[in-house]
């Protein structure tokens, strides 16, 4: 150590400057490459999603149709069903991937999911109450969705307290079973619902939601979304417990601020397409395991538009004469991941 | 504790004022007075649970007095902008948490947040801070390493890395050579005794080791539950009295043979050298 304190400062600290600077880029780029590549993926599946399918519509009459143009037949399709549903994935697919991916890191449980803790159950709830019981629309079904989640966020955090283990998990999961049968409860007191409409407030679906609504949810997200990013800043010191983040100045009003911006962004979307199974448990992991390790948000949220739009895709194609909804799909999926995700825990303390 | 005479023109920055401090509804440290000397290295001592841990918490305004006050240069700590507070005052808590995957160059300079605005750009100062605080610590080539695959020694040093990235001109640290071999202790110890002669930083660290506390310590501070009992220099504070009082533990107290300072030998039940030493029950 003494020889490193006696070389003269100048020059031992313009070194050390050097090799700061490019340890620090190694990392940093390959995050702005996995978002890029991601970027590309969602592009990619959104192609796929609109263009490909049981009726092939080409991209020149894509661009025909997206400008106004009216092709008998293809315009329906695509202006109804394929470019809605899409663009609806994409969303909730972002605000998911971002809003499960706040909650685990903060949390810094992978299991302390919204999905898991029954955010996005409470969300569906309140939703589904106010649509069949007060005959809500619009603004104020994502309203009564996001009092829905903040509640039993709130409820969750009283019983457990402020941190993220199993005590957490477990108040959720219980929480979450008694959302379930508050749905479960609202469909009896209605007398006319259909399967679809039961299936997408309990595991969601993007099938045939109107424009208005998902306009509704770009503008939410448009506030939302970079209001994260803002937020998300403090992470590097919450990161690293709540002692050195106090001690480097970041309170804990900050986290609280960006744990609130994770159950609005779960919210809203819960309020277009119900609380597509597992979106949010999935993603973040996911988008860490690709970045070696350390979390992005962002890339979350890039993961979850993936998820969504492929599991759409393999819902509504992968089996002739059934069209599934996406949360069935992502459902069937998310379920071995949170096994594997479990056993490979215990296998990783076992060795540790 | 009123017997203490306030030690007239004592230099500091840092202080606490008939401070009582405590978790639901117990108090943990009462009514304490206390005055970090500038430019000094502080230990605080004191058996388990006496309060060590919670009065360094207090100092470092993570726990909100119940009655009087942290001051920092004369202003209430828990009044001040919470990032203004983390431009002088630093602090390395017991259990720090590595994220996963982060690498040692990444950690230390989230050591520069405070120093940031809302949308804080990366500048030069902020590398040039970050190398001297791995050179510093002898972590440099460590600088592309994930944290996690480190030796406890190594991570250690990093996270005091991470505080001396900070800057900051005082520097509180809870029982920083846990976890670590005698070796790698007073390595610890050494680096933290060369900041201080280097930079005039101000330490302020709870230890274990009472010979350690003793040998690098210029200003030692005695708690016992809640409470001041003995502070000033080692060879004023560790005395048979004092270790009796505070540790409930009989010993003697010889000249350390290296530095020159206290050193504590406990006398237990067991082993009693066959001569001569005194029965230590005469001495209750």
């Amino acid at each position: 150590m003494t020889a490193i304190l006696e070389r003269p400062v100048g020059s031992a600290s313009r070194d050390a400057s050097d090799v700061v600077r490019r340890a620090r880029r190694g990392p940093a780029r390959h995050r702005r490459r996995l978002l890029a590549v991601l970027s590309l993926a969602v592009v990619g599946a959104f192609a796929v999603r609109v263009l490909l399918g049981d009726y092939t519509v080409t991209i020149p009459d894509f661009v025909r149709i997206v400008g106004g143009e009216k092709i008998p037949g293809a315009t329906y399709i695509v202006m109804e069903s394929k470019l809605p549903r899409a663009v609806l994935a994409v969303l909730v697919g972002l605000a998911f991937g971002v809003g499960g991916a706040i909650f685990q890191t903060t949390l810094r449980n992978p299991l302390a999911s919204p999905d898991i803790v029954g955010v996005s159950l409470g969300a569906s709830a309140a939703a589904v109450s106010a649509i069949a019981l007060g005959g809500w629309s619009g603004w104020s079904v994502s309203l009564a969705a996001i009092g829905g989640a903040v509640g039993v966020a709130l409820a969750v955090r009283a019983v457990a307290g402020d941190h993220g283990g199993f005590r957490l998990v477990l108040a959720g999961i219980g929480l979450a079973a008694a959302m379930q049968s508050v749905i479960q409860y609202v469909f009896t007191r209605v007398d006319e619902w259909d399967v679809q409409l039961v299936l997408r407030w309990l595991t969601g679906s993007v099938n045939g939601v109107d424009w208005a609504t998902i306009g509704l949810l770009a503008a939410v997200l448009g506030v939302l979304l970079p209001a994260t990013a803002w937020a998300a800043h403090s992470l590097v010191a919450t990161e690293l417990g709540d002692d050195t983040a106090a001690g480097l100045g970041v309170g804990r009003r900050r986290t609280d601020l960006l744990m609130f911006l994770g159950v609005l962004l779960v919210a809203v979307g819960v309020a277009a397409a119900g609380p597509v199974a597992f979106v949010a448990f999935l993603s973040g992991p996911i988008a860490r395991a690709l970045n070696r390790g350390r979390t992005t948000l962002a890339g979350a949220g890039l993961v979850g538009a993936v998820i969504v739009l492929v599991a759409d895709y393999a819902g509504a194609y992968a089996f002739a004469d059934l069209n599934l909804p996406v949360g069935v799909v992502t459902g069937a999926f998310g379920a071995p991941f949170l096994l594997w995700l479990l056993a490979r825990d215990h296998t990783s303390r076992r060795a540790a | 504790m009123t017997v203490t005479a306030q030690p007239t023109a004592i230099d500091t920055r840092l202080e606490a004022s008939a401070l009582t401090l405590g978790y639901a509804d117990t108090d943990v440290v009462r009514d304490l007075d206390l005055r970090i000397p500038h430019g000094k290295v502080t230990v605080v001592v004191g058996a388990n649970a006496c309060g060590k841990s919670t009065l360094l918490r207090g100092l470092a305004r993570l726990l909100k007095p119940r009655s009087g006050a942290v001051l920092l240069d004369g202003e209430a700590i828990h009044r001040l902008p919470t990032k203004q507070v983390a431009r002088t005052l630093g602090l390395l808590p017991q259990n720090p948490i590595a994220p996963e995957g982060v690498t040692v160059a990444d950690l230390v300079a989230r050591g520069r947040h405070p120093h940031h605005g809302a949308f804080g750009r990366w500048t030069s100062e902020d590398e040039r801070a970050v190398a001297e605080a791995l050179t510093l610590t002898d972590t440099l080539e460590l600088a592309d390493r994930v944290v996690d695959e480190l030796s406890g020694g190594q991570r250690q040093r990093v996270w005091i890395a991470m505080a001396l990235a900070q800057g900051t001109d005082l520097l509180l640290l809870d029982e920083p050579t846990t976890y670590l071999d005698v070796a790698h202790q007073v390595e610890m110890l050494d680096l933290l005794a060369e900041l201080n002669a280097r930079r005039g930083t101000t330490i302020v660290m709870v230890l274990h080791d009472l010979n350690l506390s003793a040998r690098y310590a210029d200003h030692l501070v005695a708690l016992h539950t809640g409470r001041v009992v003995a502070e000033g220099t080692p060879r004023q504070v560790v005395t048979e009295d004092v270790v009796r009082t505070v540790f409930g533990l009989d010993n003697r107290v010889i000249d350390d043979p290296v530095s020159h300072t206290p050193l504590v030998v406990p006398v237990g039940r067991h082993r009693p050298a066959a001569d001569p030493a005194p029965d230590p029950q005469e001495n209750r």
